[in-house]
């Protein structure tokens, strides 16, 4: 049996994978003593704990260190179910409950708090050598979702577009789904405010951008550390929500949290790297602006937008080998696009949501391209090369530690922040960039050009408001009209900034050129801004979780149209 | 047929444990746990076993000197013991657990002081028992395998 995405594979003729990491907690020193064995005759890799205080110490010490917990449910120091309430939340972990006492009503409570087994003592090692599947189920449930939340129509732009985009999502696992189920919801209510507990299946609880943003405040009030799903669900104040929901919500968000962190790892080394094999030396930048997923006309949210001014930033900005530099200017997206068609995916040229913001561009990095927050579409779709990397790029903005203390409300710092947050090399385009960006665009503004990607929700929806109402282009032909002028200014700042994306015509240019395009993300500002209006990462971090069930806080997910249902509208309200 | 003579009086002993219901599968369950890793499993979890259950015992004792009785915390006791009792397989002492949790739940003091009193007898019973088998183990030197009781 061979796991696919786990650590542990067992290639061996075992039937169930070896060295699945166990930590056994029961106060009983008779029973920690057998299990122990037990399992090692499993082959798993064992810890034991006589205290659940001190199960949850080495739990929270390596986050990454256990695959599975069993505990007892009768403890001295704390109940069983409610370590078991923690592990879920905290930690995602599958928790097996054991006792000596079978009945029902006990069976029943594990199961209700979130035990994928209930074992009866004495305990048969035919029922430890099974453990294993509740791990891998879980895993697989996770990609589902991801993949549910995938399917949304605009995703399909740029899914058909991009076969990396699918590839790519799964940095995290979670993207798809709450790209999908953000998808569904879309279909099912047109309206932004999905906040329908009820009508969706049990659980099913959309969180809207206002939502999340609530909870989000709650668990910043609280702290972080201290958080709880009661706790949280009290601050929240919004009575059809329950605690479950709260509880698997914030799971998610603190998984989103640290993968973002992970993200932003890999994505500080990325940085540079790829921007050379692009052959057009372009990497598309990912405005990060997704399209809009909700309610937006097909035209407009057909997917990410593409930044036009991308294009002919780019054009005109490097260039590197491009020389095209007028044409950039009016280089119709599409145009535009076709620079850099190379890498992208046929798809996504039609849709032009690519914001390529060559990357090559002077001395932007590939860090540029990446703005696509954390898109992986972007990545996906068709930079051959960049994927990757811009993947990797975009999360960085989102840096969850600090943008989630923050608590964002669309903002411009909250992009820029997110976008600073690891943008070493890019920080000084960036800076000039975002200067320009600050003067022209009010924070709102900001905000919605750059779709942080998880902020992005937030932000869209009141940034792009402004944005949108003055566009009425958004579609490819008006970009092409408004490139030339923004030409300019693009070269200018691209060339200051190395984004190539001047501010102020950027965010004309970022209205223009939300194309429906395949999805890209515009990301451009969160990664490569420096722009400390993205920076803020509550802001990023937050907007995948105004996914449905399955905040998809992975850059990919920003990326999703599903997502970018609140940014979507926001811009094209 | 074990030809050691030890070895045939360990079996002996074995049987009857079982054939008299001081223990139970779970204890054939330890025994195949038993390794080369560790050659003296089995008797390291009983004598756990008998040592952390004594100072539940104690507990159960000093609750049942203070009246009216606790009957809740009576029982908590008494589940506790229940589950390390379970770890060994140790059978009867499981029963008699069960017994007294019955009368904690029906609030009969009485029928709890009767229950824990056969409780102690045979938990002592089997402690006996137990070490004398172990000291014939040791003895007899490792069994070839564990078997299950006829």
């Amino acid at each position: 049996m061979v796991f696919r995405e786990s650590g542990y594979c067992s290639s061996r003729n075992d039937a169930f994978p070896t060295g699945l990491r166990v930590l056994v907690v029961d106060d009983d020193p008779t029973w920690l003593k057998i299990l122990e064995k037990m399992l090692k005759k499993c082959s798993y890799e064992v810890t034991t704990c006589g205290l659940a205080r001190d199960a949850l110490n080495l739990l929270r010490k390596r986050k990454d260190g256990y695959d599975i917990v069993i505990s007892d449910v009768n403890m001295p120091d704390m109940d069983g179910f409610k370590l078991l309430e923690y592990v879920g939340l905290e930690m995602d972990l599958p928790v097996i409950m054991m006792s000596v006492d079978g009945e029902t009503s006990r069976v029943m409570k594990g199961v209700q708090h979130g035990a994928c087994d209930y074992l009866l003592k004495p305990i048969r090692m035919k029922e430890l050598r099974n453990i294993w599947q509740h791990v891998f189920r879980k895993k697989i449930n996770e990609v589902r979702d991801i993949e549910s939340l995938e399917g949304i129509e605009s995703l399909q732009m740029t899914r058909s577009g991009c076969d990396l985009f699918n590839d790519g999502h799964f940095l995290g696992g979670d993207d798809t789904t709450s790209g999908r189920k953000r998808k569904d919801a879309d279909n099912k209510q047109e309206d932004r405010d999905l906040t329908d507990p009820s009508s969706t299946k049990k659980a099913r609880v959309v969180w809207t951008v206002d939502l999340h943003q609530k909870f989000v405040k709650a668990v910043n009030q609280i702290g972080f550390d201290k958080v709880g799903p009661k706790k949280i669900l009290d601050l929240m104040n919004v009575p059809w929500l329950t605690r479950e929901n709260v509880a698997s919500h914030l799971q998610k968000y603190r998984l989103y949290l640290s993968r973002l962190q992970k993200e932003s790892d890999i994505k500080n080394s990325f940085i540079g790297m790829k921007h050379s094999d692009t052959p057009s030396n372009y990497s598309t930048v990912n405005l990060g602006l997704h399209k809009p997923m909700k309610t937006m006309p097909d035209d407009v949210l057909n997917g990410t937008y593409s930044f036009s001014v991308n294009n002919s930033l780019a054009q005109s900005v490097d260039l590197k080998d491009q020389g095209d530099r007028n044409g950039i200017t009016s280089v119709p997206m599409t145009e535009a696009k076709g620079a850099l068609s190379k890498d992208i995916p046929d798809s996504h040229k039609t849709k032009s949501s690519q914001m390529s913001f060559d990357n090559s561009l002077g001395s932007v990095d590939s860090g540029v391209s990446f703005a696509s927050f954390g898109s992986t579409t972007p990545a996906r779709c068709s930079w051959t090369e960049i994927p990757e990397i811009q993947s990797k790029q975009e999360y960085e903005p989102l840096q969850p530690e600090d943008g989630f203390n923050q608590l964002p409300l669309p903002e411009t710092s909250m992009i820029a922040k997110e976008v600073n947050r690891k943008r070493t090399e890019v920080k000084p385009l960036f800076d000039e960039y975002r200067s320009n960006l600050v003067e022209h665009l009010s924070p709102a503004d900001l905000v919605d050009s750059f779709p942080v990607q998880n902020k992005t929700q937030m932000l869209k929806s009141q940034v792009f408001n402004p944005i949108s109402g003055t566009k009425s282009s958004m579609k490819t032909e008006d970009i092409s009209q408004n490139c030339p002028a923004d030409s300019d200014f693009a070269q200018r700042n691209l060339n200051a900034a190395g984004i190539g994306v001047p501010l102020a015509s950027f965010s004309e240019d970022l209205q223009i050129c939300w194309l429906q395009g395949d999805g890209y993300p515009i990301n451009f500002a969160l990664q490569d801004f420096d722009c400390s209006e993205y920076n803020d990462p509550t802001l990023i971090a937050e907007t995948p979780l105004y996914l449905y069930d399955a905040p998809r806080f992975d850059h990919e997910h920003l990326f999703d149209s599903s997502e970018y249902y609140a940014i979507d509208q926001g811009l094209f309200t | 047929m074990e030809r050691n003579p030890m070895r045939r009086q360990l079996q002996v002993m074995r049987k009857s444990l079982f054939d008299q219901g001081y223990l139970d599968e779970q204890f054939v369950q330890l025994e195949e746990l038993q390794d080369d890793a560790n050659p003296n499993f089995v008797e390291e979890v009983v004598t756990l076993y008998f040592r952390d259950s004594a100072r539940l015992i104690l507990n159960i004792e000093q609750a049942l000197e203070r009246k009216p009785f606790d009957f809740n915390k009576l029982d908590g006791y008494m589940h506790q013991f229940k589950g390390s009792s379970s770890s060994i397989g140790a059978k009867r002492v499981k029963a008699e657990s069960t017994l007294f949790r019955e009368y904690c739940k029906s609030g009969n003091g009485e029928g709890c002081m009767r229950t824990f009193q056969q409780l102690k007898k045979e938990y002592a019973t089997l402690r006996k028992k137990l070490e004398a088998y172990f000291q014939v183990a040791r003895q007899a030197g490792p069994m070839e395998t564990a078997c299950r009781p006829k």
